[in-house]
């Protein structure tokens, strides 16, 4: 793998406080450059503190998380984060916002890109940001980290707010923004639908850690679900399997050719795959080539 | 120019319902050769789809010899599929209009028609060294 890397995580850690069991724990994965990322998992899975670690708002309790090649702290300027409270200053108004992004980021201030996500809303240039809906503030963070043409773009749980029309109209100004200039995009989200068909990478997070990492295609091209009588399912790694009657159903890593004979196989779903894996939280971690970090001695912080 | 129409729900990988919809554009006649085919900007920002989606379907597209390439203009339209015979008031298609016609003042309904068509189209085909013109699009 000689491509970039947006982010590389070797044993990467996160606790907050001795008591509680870690929000992170032991995660390892890499997000090459120029992929649309959905970060998922269950609530409390982990997800934003991820993305915190990766704006370089949170330090790792142990571990390294390189961003764009570097420290998440010598970055700040080459990415844009977008938290799940899309916090803004309720006293200025939508163009005072605008003018304080233009302001706050000199010298690579997009004022026609962050104009058009506005427009498009439309939102009030006069309006005060406190009297914005939630969907409205959404889209006022979505223009301010799009103006500030980031080369990664982080978006904790962005969709969440929106109206289906909002929606998809923002997450097609996103796609449009990578198709454009190659951003990186990393989103996260507890509902799956919300991010497929826009997203060619996954990170699954459930519990503290990656659980599946690769690139979509990729990860489902490596599972089978299975349907057919009960028999050892040797060499395949079962990730799921169920039993009713006679017919065994399994989700499987697949080792070797499967018997075609006496099983109906199929590719199966992302969601039946994420379901699978969030089901069954002892089933082996998978990351692919792609999303699988180099060795750890480059990045001894 | 073409717009694609994403259905999430059909099952149908995304990358594959673009080559389709740009072939029936093609035999249909919706596009010709020397046409653009829109960019991956253009498409992603309508239909709010992974940009590596529309590549991948064009390169398939580009693959197949139907379209080409050009650096820094965009994706252009090389050939036609079914030589625009198929094309409305071409005489393929009058001829199945008044067949269709025919069928149906016979007493067919439509799922009849279609049924009747899928049998003489699986006979058609059927026959070794006609097959290989009809590879490709259908095999999801």
């Amino acid at each position: 793998m000689t491509s970039v890397s947006a982010l590389e995580a070797h044993g990467l850690a996160k606790r907050f406080g001795r008591r509680r069991p870690p929000a992170l724990d032991d995660c390892s994965f890499r997000l090459p450059a120029g992929r649309i990322c959905a970060v998922v998992g269950p609530n409390g899975a982990g997800k934003s503190t991820l993305l915190a670690l990766a704006a370089g708002l949170l330090r790792p309790s142990a571990g390294a998380l390189r961003v764009l090649g570097a420290e998440p702290a010598a970055v700040r300027e080459r990415m844009a984060y977008v938290a799940q409270d899309k916090p803004l200053y309720g006293q200025l108004t939508v163009a005072q916002t605008l003018a304080a992004g233009a302001e706050l980021n000199p010298g690579r201030w997009d004022a026609s890109a962050a104009a058009a996500v506005v427009e498009a809303g439309p939102l009030d240039p006069k309006a005060r940001v406190r009297t914005l809906s939630g969907g409205q503030r959404t889209r006022l963070a979505l223009a301010l980290a799009l103006g500030k043409r980031p080369e990664l773009l982080l978006l904790d749980e962005p969709m969440a707010d929106l109206d289906p029309l909002a929606r998809h109209q923002l997450m097609g100004t996103l796609m449009a923004d990578a198709a454009e200039h190659g951003t990186t995009v990393v989103m996260s989200s507890h509902i799956l639908t919300e991010l497929e068909g826009a997203c060619d990478y996954l990170l699954l997070v459930a519990g503290g850690r990656v659980r599946l990492g690769g690139g979509i295609d990729d990860l489902l091209a490596a599972h089978r679900l299975l349907t057919g009588p009960v028999a050892d399912l040797a060499p395949h790694t079962v990730v799921e399997s169920r039993t009713t009657g006679r017919q065994l159903t399994a989700l499987v890593r697949q080792d070797g050719p499967v018997d075609a004979g006496s099983w109906s196989t199929a590719e199966p779903s992302l969601e039946e795959l994420l379901l699978a894996h969030l089901r069954a939280p002892e089933a082996p971690p998978l990351l692919t080539p792609s999303a699988t970090p180099s060795s750890p001695e480059g990045v001894a912080a | 120019m073409v717009e694609f129409r994403i259905d999430r729900r059909s099952g149908v990988a995304t990358y594959l319902q673009i080559v389709q919809q740009t072939k029936q554009a093609l035999r249909l006649g919706l596009l010709e050769p020397g046409d653009r085919l829109p960019t991956a900007r253009e498409v992603v920002q309508a239909t709010a789809i992974n940009p590596n989606t529309v590549l991948k379907a064009y390169r398939e597209l580009e693959r197949e010899g139907l379209v080409e390439a050009r650096r820094g203009l965009g994706t252009f339209v090389r050939a036609t599929l079914g030589g625009g015979a198929s094309a409305a008031g071409s005489p393929l298609h009058d001829e199945l209009a008044d067949w269709a016609r025919r069928a149906r003042e016979a007493g067919l309904e439509r799922e009849d028609m279609a049924a009747l068509l899928t049998s003489v189209l699986d006979d058609t085909y059927r026959t070794p060294g006609a097959r290989r013109t009809q590879q490709g699009d259908e095999n999801a």
